[in-house]
């Protein structure tokens, strides 16, 4: 699995890479550098449909994001770290670290042999209970369809969040209100 | 140790984006580092499920593939769910960014001044 670490270790330099680079539009693209990394990682790990998930919302991540960051004067303007930031983040990536060493020395089995009490169930029955010969679609639209109906709930209450915040007519129409009254 | 150095080098970057939205200033570089965040939390879920020499969790006409050789099939069910809702709150967040920059002319958080608890 020397792959694996090859491209952990390039993802981890990419996003150190988006940190501290000064140019924002440098720092989304590396930043899509990280995102397509982990889409060939879940390649190597098995995971077909997550990789196809990820490459197309890394994309369309990098696009946003550079439609916030572009054509704006801003990108070149230095950013600096603010107040008690150092000692807020030394405090929380210790809680991190410390989360990550009980994890480890606790509960979690080593890499490559999974805990299958619950999921031994989906691999068994998906072709005999749902005639889906993919298992992780068996999943999803089958045993847990409710959390996918969630899922495009949230999107819906996204997609109307971002409509609601970004749009600029009903504040022009109050202020040619308050203009004729006066 | 060494069984833990996928996990341990998936702590390294969730802690970079952590260090990233409590340490930068640029609201832009806060949301990377939320997104970082979430790339590692999704590796790490996945990484859990594989198993070694493990096959993807898709059966086949012409050949027999024993259900005990599958790479868990659940966490992949679930970090499907969870990219495309990941999606949907970086795109919430960066509509809001825009926003304020254009009410207040910048990025920088420290600068919006109305926003000061």
């Amino acid at each position: 699995m020397i792959e694996l670490y090859v491209l952990l270790g390039l993802m981890i330099a990419g996003a150190i890479i988006a940190i501290e680079v000064k140019n924002l539009l440098s720092a989304v693209v590396a930043v899509g550098i990280v995102g397509l990394g982990l889409s060939i990682i879940f390649l190597l790990l098995k995971a077909p449909d997550v990789a196809l998930t990820q490459i197309v919302v890394e994309i369309a991540a990098v696009i946003l994001l550079i439609r916030a960051t572009l054509h704006r004067d801003i990108a070149l303007k230095p950013c600096g770290s603010r107040p008690f930031g150092g000692f807020l983040a030394i405090l929380f990536l210790g809680l991190a670290v410390l989360a990550g060493a009980l994890t480890f020395s606790g509960g979690l089995n080593p890499f490559g042999s999974p805990l299958m009490t619950v999921s031994e169930f989906y691999p068994m029955n998906a072709v005999a209970g749902t005639g889906a010969v993919n298992v992780v679609s068996s999943v999803i639209l089958d045993y847990r369809a409710y959390d996918t109906l969630g899922e495009a709930t949230v999107l819906f209450t996204a997609v109307v969040g971002v409509l609601t915040v970004m749009r600029s007519k009903g504040k022009k129409k109050e202020e040619d209100l308050q203009g004729n009254n006066e | 140790m060494n069984a833990y150095m996928p996990y341990i080098l998936c702590l390294i970057l969730f802690c970079i984006g952590i260090y990233a939205v409590l340490s930068k200033r640029n609201i832009i570089k806060i949301i990377l580092g939320v997104v970082i965040a979430e790339y590692a939390v999704n590796l790490f879920l996945i990484l859990v499920a594989y198993k070694t020499g493990g096959r993807a969790a898709i059966f086949s006409a012409t050949e027999n593939i024993p259900p005990q050789s599958m790479v868990d099939p659940l966490p992949h069910a679930l970090v499907l769910t969870s990219i495309v809702i990941g999606l949907a709150t970086t795109a919430f967040m960066i509509a809001l960014a825009i926003r304020l920059y254009g009410k207040y002319g910048t990025f920088d958080i420290t600068r919006m001044r109305e926003l000061r608890g």
